[in-house]
């Protein structure tokens, strides 16, 4: 082994210790749920660090990582893991922020319409809109057209302003326990008559 | 490219008024930057560490 090897990995791991919490909040963003996106990004960790021999030391390691981390959605996501899996109890835990209640949009309100996207939308707007990449680096990331990119933000945008706008999102410090009381009672009713054999 | 390690201002901020954002940063956009920098400003977990910890044995 080679000292320069050993310099060039632990350069490496500083590198990838700095982009987890990016990783991290990509990956929530993207699937919902903070134990499987937290799952995800160890997935990622591991296969950036036996692949960190084809990283280009002086690019991006969060471009870099943010694609392995999407493909290791994207294969989750085939073998329906992710699917209807957003818990909104552990959403409210995780996402109450310090000055939350005197914010005009809750982050949770925020949360859930974004899980409402369709999943290709939803990360375009991730990358762009809260990852800070350009519309260029999102489409390398994504692997397509920049112009691909473009229309998704932007569908994405107008659909998340009409929803949180139009209030079609129910705000979580109103009727939240009753509605979702109604609904596990709707469903309640639902089982016990669709469960006769 | 903008790295944005260092966010603290902006998670723990209160914004300044409740009325509507210009139109060109509206209320869900600066929600959007918040919800992502919420989850950056977060301690890492226990797990991540010892993950790393663990690396170092792992194909060196």
């Amino acid at each position: 082994m080679s000292g320069d090897g050993s310099a060039d990995a632990d350069e490496f791991k500083r590198e990838l210790t700095a982009v987890i919490p990016h990783l991290r909040a990509f990956a929530r963003g993207l699937c919902g749920r903070p134990d499987m996106a937290d799952d995800l990004v160890q997935e990622t960790m591991l296969k950036a660090w036996r692949a960190r021999d084809r990283f280009q030391p002086g690019t991006s390691m969060r471009a870099w990582t943010f694609v392995i981390l999407r493909n290791a959605y994207l294969t989750e996501m085939r073998r329906n893991r992710f699917r209807g899996e957003y818990d909104e109890n552990v959403a409210e835990r995780i996402l109450t922020a310090p000055a939350g209640q005197e914010e005009p949009l809750h982050l949770a309100d925020m949360h859930r319409a974004l899980l409402q996207l369709p999943p290709e939308r939803r990360e375009a707007l991730l990358l762009v809109g809260a990852g800070g990449f350009s519309y260029e680096e999102a489409a390398e990331i994504c692997d397509c057209a920049v112009g691909t990119i473009k229309s998704r933000v932007g569908r994405a945008r107008a659909a998340l302003s009409s929803m949180l706008e139009e209030g079609s999102i129910p705000r979580r410090d109103s009727d939240d326990d009753e509605a979702h009381g109604a609904i596990l009672d709707e469903l309640g009713v639902i089982a016990s008559n669709g469960s006769k054999p | 490219m903008t790295n944005k390690g260092n966010k603290t201002e902006q998670a723990g901020h209160k914004k300044q008024d409740s009325c509507k954002s210009p139109a060109d940063k509206p209320d869900w956009a600066t929600g959007l930057r918040r919800l992502y920098d919420s989850v950056v400003e977060e301690p890492l977990p226990d797990s991540f560490k010892d993950l790393l910890s663990k690396l170092d044995d792992t194909a060196r």
